[in-house]
């Protein structure tokens, strides 16, 4: 078996124990010191990032984070990757993505509530892509779906780099009660450490390390994939809750990445205790297995529990009904040592800390990209206007990143748990908690393309989307949890890109007053040479005021004003227009001015608040166009505008199809457009009344005489009929 | 009157059935584990959808022998009121309480979407509170919905009025293009001779609260409740 510890690290590793580490050691060292468990390129960057805020309750550092949402209760959330295995094994990769998700939640005691994903491919033409794509939907709804946990949102992008490394990262939200909140510190010594759960076999042994390389030959590395068992996911998602509720567990944690090792050590870690462990007491799927691959294993659902001791018969009681195995393996220690035995032999015993606190930090080189000017140089000179903007829109409503997801969503179960009151499709999914009757909006984003022209404003850029997404539903940003997924941090275009990303984010987060709470760091996206686009995904969770309602995506009815809050300047750098129409990815991507963005964030939501707008989209990928064409198709309502649009100084393509920032389409009805233009002329929003709602079509008359014009059929036959649905199959209508 | 809502270890829907029953319709609610042998004080059963046991085999293959279908089969033969929704559907006709079998949906995947279904026979006590051609939207959940049965039994479904929903489109006309997953002659629910057993392939526990958008389903629980009767609070 390989131990990617570098010479240098070795030499750490041997200066730390005072000696040589046995294999098995050796073997420790290499999975907890592996870039996927210590995030040892990453946490230099992520100390830098805001984590505080008045409603967090959990920030980064335990399984999820966790924020107030009132009545005594949290919501529990993070996103996490599993781009690797998915390229590997696609169904298996995903699904698995799913289930260590969900296990990172119900361990902190929260019961999961929604799931949501956030998928990158690349062009649906090439077969291979094809295959990866409908088998990563396929184990998502595989898993999501027989747990019963609502898969209620997600987005998802393609582009080339993607190509050879797909990207899958889930979020799952959970709620519990405040003073309930489980935590994965072990503590009192001679406390007895249990193994609940699936039996440990040979799958996934080395997932972490494999997860912290490039990927060469994907078919030699499938052993290193997980194999998912949703139906034992469940019994151990109620199991864990029924037995937490007898009191008699004191932490718990999930085995992931790097199984056993990882749970125990961190564990300990955190209660800043020794464990031991007899390895020939874990229950196995197989004979013969060495005690490195019982704690390298990554085999799915299990969990490490610590137990009062003289609790284990309440516990083994709970696991017994939902007919799981649940064994004591060791006991919690006052040496500060992991101890593994074999038997009465011990087999390897080193300081916690050595595994984890003492893990490398690594300050590595940052330099742009040597054709970072080249792909930032834009002459919009040399873009012809449309020949006509009505095909123009089409053709972007049927393009791969804007079409219609239903395809995707249809195959996830959005309704169980019957609290979706917005399921995928709405600009932010939003579900109702029945314990307080509040209302928590959800959404997760990420552009990629800005964030390759310039790392800054796309990480800041992310952040600030994702909250416009919530406000569009008419709730109020307050925390996230972010999944960054980049290249090979070993390049110093990667660290530079990476790097400015967080600098990005951190300033919108701080800017925008919404903190961090939770996160994953996925590095080593790059197969033969080639990475990926530097791409954060924001998971963002927002919250509707007391006594408020969310504001479902949609033209409500005829007659009423349709109004574009902010400026729009000329900005088509790195647009969805300019990658569909011109077939380029470059220039400088669209500022984002952070006090503008808060201002126009602030007086849109207070306008919802205030009961005037009727529907609430934010201007995003595509455009003002998309945007309008988005309100106008949404089923059920579907209802067409007459509009004009007056661009001033701006090219018309520009205004139309340009992604300048801080963005909103608003409908409000005509009795309160009054007070809504007074209240943005007091906040300094500027805005422009385009028009009316009704009639069958989107009709746009446009500055220079042209006309853009769409009837709501055509519209929705571009928007479903994209590429997304596969050959031969359609919906129906 | 006392629901009764069996869990198996794979159940879903069994905490949304439960607050159907109880917080909005306001009947005491009682959750049986899978591996109870009796049904002590229940007036309807409610076996909910899920994955009872993962259904990597056939759905509902491996729930049929758990203890408590041994009672629900009792019950059913004394003329016990019981409803399988989803996956309970596929037990039901797993155990031999409703003819028929379950196949892969059509198009091969998982649907999760809104279905019109046309109410054929009002004349059930699952279905004394609609009208016979209501057309009602119901959301369907399912990977094996594509429900089969051979054209002997199918001429004595029709016969004896035991087909209570059929997929329809919005106007409330039969068409294969309406129809999500296949199934034979449209078919949505179906009950067994006596009445008593109804199996249902859509959702009516998640279309009953109206914050979620519709409540076409909650006649049918209020037809329960009323045991036939006009009790119809909702229209």
């Amino acid at each position: 078996m390989s131990h990617p510890l570098s010479d240098d690290e070795l030499k750490a590793v041997e200066t730390l124990l005072g000696r040589a580490p046995n294999d098995l050691e050796r073997a420790l060292f290499s999975a907890m010191w592996s870039e996927h468990c210590s995030y040892k390129s990453a946490k230099a960057f992520l100390r830098r990032l805001p984590t505080e805020g008045a409603s967090v309750v959990q920030g980064p550092g335990e399984n999820a984070g966790a924020v107030d949402i009132g009545g005594g209760w949290v919501a529990v959330f993070k996103i996490e990757s599993h781009n690797h295995p998915s390229y590997i094994a696609p169904y298996q990769g995903a699904a698995t993505g799913v289930g260590g998700i969900l296990r990172d939640i119900f361990t902190m005691g929260a019961r999961p509530v929604a799931l949501l994903n956030s998928l990158r491919f690349g062009p649906l033409s090439s077969p291979k892509n094809r295959y990866l794509f409908e088998q990563v939907v396929s184990g998502i709804a595989g898993y999501g779906n027989c747990i019963g946990v609502p898969t209620v949102g997600g987005e998802i992008y393609f582009n080339e780099s993607y190509t050879h490394n797909p990207l899958v990262n889930v979020f799952c939200l959970g709620i519990a009660k405040r003073s309930e909140i489980a935590r994965a510190a072990a503590c009192g010594v001679g406390n007895p450490v249990i193994y609940v759960g699936s039996e440990t076999g040979r799958d996934g042994i080395h997932g972490a390390t494999m997860a912290s390389a490039a990927l060469g030959q994907a078919e030699e590395k499938r052993h290193t994939v997980q194999v998912g068992d949703p139906f034992c996911g469940k019994r151990l998602l109620e199991a864990c809750l029924e037995a937490l509720e007898t009191g008699q567990i004191v932490g718990l944690q999930d085995m992931g990445a790097a199984g056993l090792i990882s749970a125990s050590s961190e564990m300990a870690h955190r209660g800043k205790v020794g464990i031991e462990i007899d390895v020939a007491r874990v229950p196995r799927r197989e004979a013969g297995m060495a005690p490195e691959e019982v704690f390298l294993s990554e085999s799915q659902e299990r969990m490490l529990l610590v137990a009062r001791t003289g609790g284990e018969a309440d516990i083994q009681a709970v696991f017994k009904k939902w007919g799981l195995a649940c064994v004591v393996i060791g006991r919690v220690t006052d040496t500060g040592a992991l101890t593994i035995l074999e038997g009465n032999q011990t087999v390897a015993s080193v300081p916690v800390s050595a595994l984890t606190s003492d893990a490398p930090v690594y300050e590595r080189p940052a330099a742009p990209p040597r054709y970072h000017d080249l792909i930032q140089s834009l002459s919009l000179d040399t873009i012809p206007p449309p020949k006509s903007y009505s095909d123009t829109l089409r053709t972007l409503l049927a393009s791969p990143n804007l079409s219609s997801r239903a395809w995707v969503y249809r195959q996830y179960d959005h309704m169980v748990g019957t609290n979706t009151v917005l399921g995928p499709g709405a600009g932010a999914a939003v579900i109702r908690i029945k314990e307080t009757g509040r209302y928590l909006a959800m959404t997760v984003d990420g552009n990629s393309v800005y964030c390759l022209l310039n790392p800054y404003y796309g990480g800041a850029i992310a952040v600030a989307e994702a909250a416009r997404n919530l406000i569009s539903v008419g709730a109020r940003p307050i925390a996230l949890s972010d999944g960054l997924n980049f290249g090979n941090p070993e390049r110093p275009e990667v660290i530079w890109q990476f790097g400015l990303c967080l600098e990005g984010m951190g300033e919108a987060c701080r800017k925008l007053e919404v903190p961090i709470v939770s996160g994953n760091v996925s590095f080593y996206n790059e197969t033969r040479e080639m990475g990926i686009y530097p791409t954060p995904i924001v998971a963002m969770v927002g919250l509707v005021d007391e006594g408020g309602a969310p504001i479902a995506p949609g033209f409500k009815s005829a007659g009423e004003r349709v109004v574009l809050v902010g400026q729009t300047l000329e900005e088509l750098g790195g647009s969805e227009y300019l990658k569909v129409i011109h077939a380029q990815e470059r220039g400088f991507p669209p500022i984002l001015h952070f006090e503008k963005e808060a201002t126009v964030q602030a007086a849109v939501l207070s306008a919802a608040r205030a009961g005037w707008l009727t529907c609430i989209q934010d201007c995003a990928e595509g455009g003002l166009a998309v945007a309008l064409a988005e309100c106008a198709i949404h089923a059920p309502f579907s209802i067409g505008a007459r509009l004009h649009v007056d661009p001033g100084n701006v090219r018309l393509d520009a205004y139309l199809f340009g992604e300048s920032q801080s963005r909103f389409v608003v409908t409000v009805p005509l009795e309160h457009e009054a007070a809504l233009a007074a209240h943005l002329r007091a906040a300094g929003v500027p805005y422009t009344l385009l028009g009316e709602t009704g009639g069958d079509a989107l009709s746009i008359t446009l500055g220079d005489g042209a006309c853009l014009d769409l009837s709501l059929d055509e519209m929705r036959r571009a928007h479903a009929h994209g590429p997304l649905l596969p050959h031969g199959l359609l919906l129906p209508t | 009157m006392r629901f009764g809502i069996v869990v198996f270890p794979g159940s879903n829907c069994d905490r949304d059935c439960h607050d159907v029953t109880t917080r909005l319709l306001g009947q005491p609610t009682t959750l049986i584990w899978h591996r109870e042998t009796a049904l002590p004080g229940v007036d309807a059963v409610i076996l909910p959808g899920g994955f009872s046991y993962g259904d990597y085999l056939r759905a509902g293959a491996i729930a049929r022998f758990s203890p408590v279908m041994k009672a629900v089969a009792g019950f059913a033969e004394r003329g016990g009121l019981v409803i399988g929704i989803c996956n309970g559907f596929q037990i039901l006709v797993e155990a031999g309480l409703l003819p028929g079998a379950f196949r892969r949906n059509r198009g091969l995947t998982f649907i999760c979407a809104p279905t019109s279904v046309r109410v054929e026979n009002s004349d059930t006590p699952f279905t004394a509170c609609y009208a016979v051609g209501q057309v009602l939207s119901l959301p369907i959940a399912h990977a094996e919905g594509n429900y089969y049965v051979d054209e002997v039994d199918l001429v004595q479904l029709r016969a004896q009025r035991q087909i209570l929903f059929r997929y329809c489109d919005a106007s409330g006309a039969l068409d294969v293009a309406a129809n999500p997953n296949g199934a034979v002659d449209h078919i949505a629910g179906i009950c067994n001779v006596t009445r008593n057993v109804l199996g249902i392939m859509p959702h009516p526990e998640r279309a009953s609260d109206p914050l979620l958008g519709g409540i076409d389903g909650i006649p049918l629980f209020q037809s329960l409740i009323g045991n036939g009767s006009s009790l119809c609070l909702i229209p």
